[in-house]
């Protein structure tokens, strides 16, 4: 069974840290098959930036696609771009804070997660990609929980306080992605 | 078993390179290759190699030769645009029998290229990678445990044939991150006795007339020589051959493929195959020397189609194909270019269209 996401937003939102941290945490503490792709180009902070992961418990063919199971955007330009390449039925998960347009498509699930204002509220702007990888993994189970927390654990060896704020971050995240599923 | 670690494209074959014993790097930058020389300027150090950014291509090519003259393993990589600059150093590595590893992670067309992945190089890489004539050994891996094994193996076919060999990869696997398995490093005490082999070609002091390194001439027979026995050892080449043969044993249609393409290609055939349809695909790992008693040997009572897929256009490696592939087995193509790249739909769309036409 092979799941690929996209993830796509500003430069400096965490995209690719988020792509690449549950791609890691995939190898290291599993036996599945993993690919991390980043866009690349003539980029710049504030730009946009986007980056694919396929995990899957056979070969990978791809490691990018213009038809994904998953799309996580975390700004409007984001969603203009890339909304046509979610497969019908496949989950959409929007910053809500700045995604505000009308979501144009009836056939995909959508999982609202206000992330800049909620990591506002825990007082550090930087954790809002974590709170999103909490709510993809919340919803899609695609890797056990402790996978993620592992690699977050790991990042972050030697800063304690960041562990701790992270774990209290992806926590939040997962709630609401893990609610969002059961609503469904 | 080593432990799976997680690791770029361009950091694996860096770090594959650093253990198969390579201990001089020169290069200049260009995308997408650039982590290349970065991890070699961090990592070369540590293992008492040198690393140079030089200040051109033609001058990084340059120094190569005069260290891997040496017996030194010596590497450099670049892209499309700057693997044509290396080109002049890249024949003389040939004529004089240098055993240098190049790299071309490929770029999109002919000039600067699109900086996004293709295989675009596939003519250069084989036929052409500089004047006169001389052929390389070319690998064309398809994931990033493929650049660790195959950079890994190219020390070693350039110590042993004493030229030149090219490794082809493209953006995607250059930049693509997936788990990998690493080679043990080679040993200081392996080095050296590797190195023997070219210690013929000191020249202690300043003996009138030696050539220890260039040995053809410009007058006389000399050239014509150097040539004969090059030719040679392309012709022993055969068993340098390497091929994956994919699914062939009931096949009726047939994927011709290599590096990215062929493993997208891998992916759709386990999809089709669970669909019923017989196909199967001939990937060549190696593509110079090329598997031409492979396709030679497709009979059309069985194949009914094949289909050329490559990151190409025009294609290229189809041209070998078909130089041997029997007339009656019909031949269409599916090809991305320009940085484009190619997904599993676009494969599957492009076999069911021949499908149709042809079962």
């Amino acid at each position: 069974m092979e799941r690929n996401l996209m993830i796509a937003g500003f430069g400096g939102q965490g995209v690719m840290t988020m792509g690449k941290l549950l791609a890691q945490a995939t190898c290291d503490s599993t036996d599945l098959n993993v690919t991390f792709f980043p866009s690349y180009g003539a980029a710049m902070r504030g730009g946009t930036a986007n980056c694919y992961v396929v995990i899957s418990d056979e070969s990978i063919g791809a490691p990018s696609s213009t038809s994904v199971d998953d799309l996580i955007v975390m700004n409007e330009p984001s969603l203009d771009a890339f909304l046509g390449n979610l497969k019908e039925n496949g989950v959409l998960f929007i910053n809500s804070t700045i995604v505000k347009k009308k979501i144009d498509r009836k056939d995909v699930n959508l999982v609202e997660v206000p992330v800049t204002e909620m990591a506002l509220d825990m007082g550090d702007p930087r954790v809002l990609n974590v709170i999103m990888l909490g709510a993809y993994i919340g919803y899609t189970d695609v890797v056990p929980t402790e996978v993620v927390l592992e690699g977050l654990h790991h990042k972050f060896k030697n800063k304690p306080d960041a562990i701790k704020l992270n774990d209290e971050a992806f926590q939040k995240g997962y709630e609401i992605g893990i609610n969002a599923k059961k609503d469904r | 078993m080593a432990e799976r670690v997680f690791m770029k494209g361009t950091e694996a074959i860096a770090e594959a390179a650093v253990r198969a014993g390579c201990r001089f790097f020169a290069g200049y930058p260009i995308t997408p290759q650039n982590e290349i020389p970065e991890y070699m300027s961090r990592r070369l150090p540590e293992v008492g190699g040198q690393f140079v950014q030089g200040e051109s291509e033609v001058a990084s090519v340059n120094m190569l030769f005069g260290a891997a003259s040496t017996g030194i393993r010596a590497m450099s990589s670049s892209s499309s645009t700057g693997i044509s600059l290396y080109s002049e150093g890249v024949s003389f590595s040939a004529s004089a029998r240098v055993p240098i590893v190049y790299v071309n992670v490929g770029r999109g067309g002919p000039g600067i290229g699109a900086i996004q992945p293709a295989q675009q190089d596939y003519n250069q890489a084989t036929k052409a990678s500089g004047n006169g004539g001389f052929r390389m050994i070319v690998l064309a891996p398809s994931s990033v445990q493929e650049c660790v094994d195959m950079v890994y193996e190219a020390f070693d076919l350039a110590a042993k044939y004493e030229n030149p060999v090219l490794v082809l990869t493209d953006g995607v696997v250059g930049t693509m991150m997936e788990p990998v398995i690493l080679p043990e490093m080679k040993t200081d005490e392996e080095l050296a006795s590797l190195r023997k082999k070219f210690e013929h070609r000191a020249i202690i002091g300043h003996p009138v007339g030696k050539q220890a390194v260039c040995r053809a001439g410009l007058m006389g027979s000399g050239q014509e020589n150097v040539n004969i026995k090059a030719a040679a050892m392309y012709d022993d080449w055969d068993c340098e051959i390497r091929v994956e043969e994919y699914m062939m044993d009931d096949a009726e249609l047939v994927i011709a493929s290599y590096g990215i393409s062929a493993r997208i290609c891998k992916a759709v055939i386990n999809k089709l195959r669970k669909e019923g349809i017989k196909i199967g695909m001939i990937r060549p790992e190696r593509i110079s020397p090329f598997p031409y008693d492979t396709f030679a040997k497709l009979d059309p009572k069985k194949i009914k189609g094949l289909l050329d897929v490559e990151m190409s256009i025009p294609a290229q490696m189809i041209w070998d194909v078909k130089h041997v592939l029997n007339k009656d087995i019909p031949v269409r193509e599916c090809l991305r270019s320009g940085g484009q790249l190619m997904t599993n739909n676009q494969v599957e769309n492009a076999v069911r269209d021949l499908i149709k036409e042809v079962l």
